[in-house]
């Protein structure tokens, strides 16, 4: 029984709703957000700390016992996932002071941007089907508003398609619910772990899971349902651009991760190779997409489809090393995304476009932006001693382990295309004659744009050159999710 | 030439009454029965509605001058604290409370922090309903 592990939904939906009420005075709303983001940061950094020290914790609302109420867990996975997704939110914020026009701040940005995190860490730390459900709309209902907020033609036209393919997917999902309660009569998420072992009736469990495994890969843009991300995430400004690219997918593999670790584990030689399938075909056809494009936001947008694939490639395998490196592959990818995201933000206050034709010769008039760039872009490509490298090792090696040829011969050819296309933004971006005048170049600070990116840029330095520790803590976090009896007694105690 | 509903207003204004008691009713009778605070906000809603409706808006806002927004941010705040209410306690957030106590007029009463909880619920659901309707009502004025 520990109430600190509701903090991390409670902060920011408390303080999002206090924000609601100064919407008018621009400063007060940047001080109370700062505030809140830190706050947030610190919670889950101690949370993590706790379940490390004592296991997993749970809280039971409003005191009803598992299963009957709804419990929140938290375990190491979740507590990983949370410090991750405070660290973008401090980032994307400090960056979104700089960048994001006032007509935004008036028309409630701060209080969706609090919501956003309210339900995706209600995503990460509950325990019962139904309330992911509800947590899952908490965090879409806020990104509905984030990406359309501003409300330029583009935005209107590709946040529609967004609504709609996020509302067919929620529909498929409390369809999803009712079979699976019909089947097993249990929502909670430990006790549906116990009981799907308990049945033998595979069949219809595996028409369940493939219907969550549809589900979760519409959100988390898993082929052949990730068309709807590169173009509503092309739209709206950097900061939330970066909130969505590094936060949002995650969550929906958060939930595959979950699910087939918990309760779907009955079936592996079907359930999991076909996800291994569609890791490698998200990889692919992702990466061929960054491949054609030539515009840096859309870049970025269809590289979060083929490293999503790698992901779910971990998952796949379903070792304890493979799940390790997919989690390693996550903490990675939510840090370097958001940064990469970020940069684009940066590069266009500076040059006005995102168009890579456009922009030439960046390196002379702004080093710093061209190499802290360039860090984080060999970084994505998986180039030790990086983050990208470790966690892109591990998955690969378990695969050779396993003796999926195939699949390991994929992540390669992509990790390739994927440095190409890096490079690709590299050269256009930075090469070349400066096109800017020295007037257009004095024009934008620099600094204050690089300052809540470099601390991403260095995280992933750090988590590279720390790899033994942050890769130990990885396989713990996989052992915990590949016990499922763990997750289950902490629920309900037996 | 100004046109004069005067049934639609001099029956708006008797059953709005009628409609905003029940809804009052509706909201004491929360959490044991049938009704609460997304019943009775509804309701309360949809009295305030047809005052909207049958006078104009300009009349009613110089009636009923509250920011909607700020009474949702109010009603959330109301709803959170009851819930945060427990780790006073140091009980799980929502754990609920109960007491009966003699009051009064009204005898034998149960007093119960749902009533809070619920008062929250109540204003963000007026809250809500009504910013959806002006906000589109205002659209083509």
């Amino acid at each position: 029984m520990n109430n600190i592990v509701l903090l991390p939904v409670l902060i920011p939906f408390i303080m999002g709703v206090i924000l609601i009420l100064f919407r008018n005075s621009p400063s007060i709303q940047r001080f109370i957000s700062a505030v809140t983001a830190f706050a947030m940061l610190a919670v889950s950094i101690y949370l993590t700390y706790i379940i490390y020290q004592n296991g997993i914790t749970t809280v039971e609302l409003g005191n009803w016992p598992a299963p009957f109420g709804i419990v929140l867990v938290g375990d190491l996975f979740a507590g990983l996932m949370l410090i991750l997704a405070s660290i973008v939110g401090v980032a994307c914020l400090f960056f979104a002071f700089q960048t994001i026009h006032s007509e935004r701040e008036k028309f409630y940005f701060y209080p969706f941007y609090f919501f956003l995190l309210t339900g995706v860490n209600g995503a990460f730390l509950t325990g019962d089907l139904f309330n992911l459900f509800v947590f899952f709309e908490v965090m879409l209902i806020a990104s509905y508003v984030l990406i359309v907020i501003g409300g330029t033609k583009y935005q209107l036209r590709e946040s529609f398609k967004y609504v709609v393919i996020n509302i067919f997917a929620s529909m498929f999902f409390i369809i999803g619910i009712a079979y699976l309660y019909s089947v097993t009569g249990t929502l909670n998420l430990a006790q549906l772990g116990e009981r799907v072992g308990e049945l033998e009736q595979t069949g219809v469990l595996n028409v369940v899971a493939i219907l969550f495994l549809i589900v979760f890969g519409m959100k988390g843009a898993l082929f052949p349902l990730y068309f709807w991300l590169p173009k509503s995430y092309y739209g709206p400004p950097a900061a939330i651009a970066a909130l969505f690219g590094g936060l949002l997918t995650k969550v929906g593999i958060y939930a595959i991760i979950r699910s087939f670790t918990l309760i779907f584990t009955h079936n592996p030689d079907f359930t999991h190779n076909i996800i291994l399938a569609l890791a490698g075909f998200t990889m692919f056809f992702g990466v061929l997409g960054a491949v054609s494009q030539f515009d840096f936001k859309r870049i970025l947008s269809y590289h979060i489809i083929s490293q999503v694939g790698y992901m779910v490639m971990g998952l796949g395998l379903y070792t304890p090393l493979a799940i390790a490196g997919a989690i390693y592959y996550i903490a990675h990818h939510i840090i370097v995304k958001a940064a990469l995201f970020l940069f684009a933000g940066a590069t266009q206050k500076i040059t006005g476009t995102t168009d890579l034709k456009k922009m030439s010769g960046l390196l002379k008039t702004h080093p710093a932006l061209a190499w802290l760039f360039f860090i984080a872009a060999i970084s994505l490509a998986g180039i030790p001693p990086l983050s990208g490298f470790f966690s892109k090792f591990a998955l690969i090696l378990s695969g050779i382990q396993e003796e999926r040829y195939f699949i390991v011969f994929v992540s390669l050819l992509v990790g390739l295309l994927t440095l190409f296309s890096m490079m690709k933004i590299f050269v256009y971006v930075f090469w070349g004659k400066p096109s800017l005048s020295e007037e257009e170049v004095k024009k934008t600070k620099l600094a204050p744009l690089l300052w809540p990116v470099a601390p991403l840029v260095a995280l992933s330095i750090i988590m590279g050159l720390a790899a033994e520790p942050i890769f130990s803590f990885s396989m713990e976090v996989a052992e915990q999710l590949l016990d499922p009896s763990l997750y289950i007694n902490s629920v309900l105690k037996e | 030439m100004k046109t004069n509903f005067l049934m639609l207003h001099t029956i708006t204004r008797i059953v709005a009454f009628i409609i905003l008691s029940f809804s009052v009713f509706l909201f004491f009778a929360g959490h044991n029965n049938p009704g609460g605070g997304f019943i009775g906000g509804l309701m309360t809603a949809s009295a305030l509605l047809l005052l909207y409706v049958s006078f104009d808006l300009k009349t009613i806002k110089r009636v009923i001058p509250f920011n909607y927004s700020t009474m949702i941010a109010v009603g959330l705040l109301i709803a959170i604290a009851t819930g945060l209410n427990s780790f006073l306690f140091g009980d799980p957030f929502l754990t609920q409370y109960f007491e009966y106590y003699d009051l009064p007029v009204l005898g034998e009463t149960e007093l119960t922090t749902a009533l809070p909880f619920d008062l929250g619920i109540y204003l963000v659901v007026v809250g809500v309903a009504l910013l959806t309707i002006l906000t589109i009502a205002e659209d083509d004025a």
